[in-house]
């Protein structure tokens, strides 16, 4: 059945940074081979650290659960591969913070059998026990935040959902995951949709796609189950479309209540190759040990989308991907958010979508001078919030802190660096912002 | 590769940028006024474009001994300083004094910039401030016009561009007055095609709107301009002159008239549209524009001079900062919750 899709939408404000996205997007996800080693932090998500469930010597099975959640915000982890339990120790995280994290040899002839566990049905499930069972998959956030998803589906008492919003935007440049999960796995996202339906009690299903990606949009809207009320919608490719408040604003027009949260407006959004995760794991009572990561940038020859597993050091991928002798530059994620990696001693974790390499050759080119704010208004023009960020930079050179978080609202930047991007001056705005709020919730917390 | 010896950079996101950059904005809007100032050279002959060379050499020379003397880089890299000199240049008279346009264009950028901090925190238009003071100190010269296309204008100078410095030009010179000067002392109206295409007297640059126009429309197209100040002036111009013109013909000029004479071209397209001095918010630059285009028309049907646009945006310009607090962009949330069904 061939589909016409009308590209409307959008939300105002924004930036349209080069996509980048034609090397990888064609390219089917790969299998990548199995570490000789592999990291895997008790912290791989927002909220509490998992308990660690393994002592060091210990034989476990690929899929076996060897941290559990501690706590309602907090999620379990699983063993990427069939192996034994080298240390529990301390390693470095992206930004060289030690954390606490178990260390896995996996077996090198060991056929890597997944162990099944105790299946969900959506229809006969509770609401409780999907959300359990979630939240022991090992679910979070995949599309980068690694919010554990199962908090923001336990609806608060005297709250409702009346859309499910399946987010396959995508909108940052360079990744091309969630384009080859829609391509990919379409029936474990219906699959997956009806278990978020169940739990939150939507009554209807959109997924929301930029322009850019309408291969995906074309098949998934072919491909929607006979009764379910699902819908895909088409943005125009705008940054940072795939926000939460963004994409709520673009799709239904409501705004999330600064401080609120998307179920105050009756929504909850869920990434899609979250969705995806859902509606291949519950069915088997598995939980999460790989996730699809695109591999991309001018500093490695073997571009693509790959399974990675979880707990792969990046060391160990960057070799694997052919990385260039001038990189110089890795960060993960994509460019307009993405977290530059100091060194490359550190797994890749559940919320990692991106690996992007940069050589010498993007960095060096031109060294941005830094001018004064010549007050363009790009930035006022670009902020998906309606914030004033010339007036904040201003305000955050002098240190008047306090001022920007009671007159500029400061806490409604979700750093998304569109301010930063589009600043002629190059004044690194956004880092001038998680600077300020770094140092008023120190003074909030000292107080 | 041996990826353990390989150090590297750490820097916050984005890790990539749009490419546009102030020194570009700045180059461009050099590059717009440069027709203008050519036109200026073809009306006026050599007098236009001695004052136009003076007024640039002053302002750029300023900026960059003013930097040296203060220890720090020099700034004329950006270009800012090119547009001041230019701009400020093409506002004058093409038979004023050169040491006087020197004096101008040093007291444009010292005073109208570097005092208050340089390029970002100037609060008026650099240019403007040197075009004030010029008026104020020396009256007569800056309003002594001379006639455009004159047979001899590229090897003869009027006699008082030369005059040596603190002494009183002569104007022996045949010298005109200005469509607005005509208009309001002996209500003549000039024709609007002259207007338009610049075949009448005036400032250096102020005379052909049609170049002016275009440089506009090259740097809205590039966006680096906001056209929406142009805009507001021009429309709150017409609506109040047709109105004023509407109720007394013979005395109030028409809209088109009221457009294209004296310098409302180049002030609204290329001076309030100074991106430091001009508020930010897309409200903000409407009530800014309007009040412009209200104090151009009020100065020039009741006021003591023909000209108002330069105080009308220099009054404009003061009152930004404060157009700007009270058209804050409503930020994403704070509305209230929308409900739709
Ligand atoms: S980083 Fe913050 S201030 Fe800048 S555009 Fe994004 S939300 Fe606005
Ligand atoms: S984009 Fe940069 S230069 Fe322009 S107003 Fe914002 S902070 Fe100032």
């Amino acid at each position: 059945m061939e589909t016409t899709i009308t590209v409307k939408k959008t939300f105002p404000h924004g930036v349209h940074p080069p996509e980048a996205k034609e090397e990888t997007h064609h390219l089917k996800i790969r299998r990548f081979p199995f570490a000789p080693v592999m990291i895997l932090p008790l912290s791989q998500h927002t909220g509490k650290p998992s308990k660690a469930m393994v002592r060091e010597g210990q034989e476990v099975a690929r899929g076996q659960k060897i941290a559990e959640a501690d706590g309602f915000v907090s999620v379990a982890l699983h063993a990427p591969a069939s192996g034994i339990i080298k240390r529990i120790a301390l390693a470095p995280n992206p930004v060289g913070r030690m954390t606490p994290s178990i260390y896995l040899q996996p077996f090198p002839a060991s056929s890597q059998e997944v162990l099944e566990g105790t299946p969900i049905d959506p229809d006969t499930a509770s609401p409780d026990e999907i959300v359990k069972a979630i939240q022991d998959a090992g679910i979070v956030g995949l599309g980068g935040a690694a919010f554990p998803t199962h908090v923001k589906l336990k609806i608060p008492e005297g709250k409702f959902v009346d859309t499910l919003i399946i987010n396959g935007v995508e909108c940052e440049p360079y990744l091309t995951t969630d384009h080859r999960v829609m391509l990919e796995q379409k029936d474990d996202i219906f699959m997956g949709i009806r278990y978020l339906m169940k739990v939150t009690g939507a009554q209807r299903t959109i997924i929301g796609i930029e322009a850019n990606k309408l291969d995906a949009a074309q098949e998934l809207s072919a491909a929607i189950p006979a009764g379910m009320p699902v819908s895909v919608e088409v943005f125009k490719v705008k940054y940072p479309q795939g926000a939460e408040k963004m994409l709520i604003k673009a799709l239904l027009d409501r705004e999330v209540p600064s401080g609120g949260l998307p179920v105050d407006v009756h929504t909850v959004v869920v990434n899609v190759a979250t969705a995806a995760e859902i509606g291949r794991l519950l069915p088997h009572g598995r939980g999460i040990m790989e996730r699809v990561i695109t591999i991309t940038g001018p500093g490695v020859a073997k571009k693509g989308n790959y399974w990675i597993p979880i707990g792969t050091p990046v060391r160990y991928v960057l070799e694997q991907a052919g990385a260039k002798d001038n990189i110089s530059l890795v960060f993960l994620g994509g460019p307009m958010m993405g977290q530059a990696v100091s060194n490359l001693d550190f797994p890749f974790t559940k919320g990692t979508s991106g690996l992007v390499v940069f050589t010498e050759a993007e960095t060096n080119s031109k060294p941005q001078k830094i001018y004064p704010c010549i007050h363009c208004a790009y930035c006022v023009d670009a902020c998906p919030m309606f914030l004033n960020p010339s007036q904040m930079g201003i305000l955050a050179k002098k240190e008047r802190y306090e001022e920007m978080a009671e007159q500029y609202n400061l806490f409604d930047c979700f750093e998304c660096g569109a301010c930063s991007y589009v600043c002629p001056s190059h004044i690194p705005l956004v880092q001038y912002f998680r600077v300020a709020k770094g140092i008023l919730r120190e003074k909030k917390a000292a107080s | 590769m041996n990826l353990t010896q390989k150090t590297l950079e750490i820097r916050t996101s984005p890790h990539i940028l749009s490419g546009m950059s102030t020194d570009t904005i700045m180059r461009n809007v050099v590059y717009a006024l440069l027709p203008v100032a050519a036109f200026a050279v073809y009306a006026f002959g050599l007098a236009a474009a001695l004052v136009i060379s003076v007024s640039t050499i002053s302002t750029v020379l300023t900026e960059h001994v003013l930097c040296r003397l203060t220890k720090k880089e020099s700034t004329i890299g950006d270009w800012s300083a090119a547009i001041t000199g230019l701009l400020y240049g093409l506002t004058l008279p093409p038979g004023l004094p050169l040491w006087m346009v020197f004096c101008g264009g040093v007291i444009a950028i010292a005073l109208g910039k570097f005092m208050f901090g340089g390029l970002g925190y100037n609060p008026f238009n650099p240019a403007l401030v040197g075009r004030a003071v010029m008026q104020a100190a020396f009256p007569v010269a800056i309003t002594t016009w001379h006639p455009a296309f004159t047979t001899d204008r590229f090897y003869n100078l009027p006699d008082s561009t030369l005059t040596l410095p603190f002494m009183a030009p002569v104007f022996k010179a045949v010298t005109t007055a200005t469509p607005l000067a005509q208009m309001k002392f002996d209500h003549k109206i000039a024709d609007s095609y002259d207007l338009a295409m610049g075949f009448v007297s005036g400032s250096t640059g102020e005379t052909c709107a049609v170049l002016i126009l275009l440089g506009g429309a090259y740097l809205a197209w590039r966006k680096m301009m906001n056209w929406r100040i142009p805009a507001a002036i021009f429309l709150t111009v017409i609506v109040l002159s047709e109105f004023f013109h509407y109720l007394k013909p013979e005395i109030y000029p028409d809209s088109l008239f009221m457009l294209l004479s004296g310098g409302l071209m180049l002030g609204a397209v290329f001076m309030a549209t100074d991106m430091v001095a001009s508020p930010m918010t897309s409200r903000g630059v409407m009530i800014y524009g309007a009040l412009i285009g209200i104090l151009v028309v009020v100065i020039r049907l009741w006021g003591g001079l023909p000209e108002g646009v330069m105080y009308a945006i220099l009054i404009a310009n003061a009152a930004s900062p404060h157009i700007d607090r009270l058209v804050q962009p409503r930020v994403y949330g704070t509305g209230g919750v929308k409900r739709k069904t």
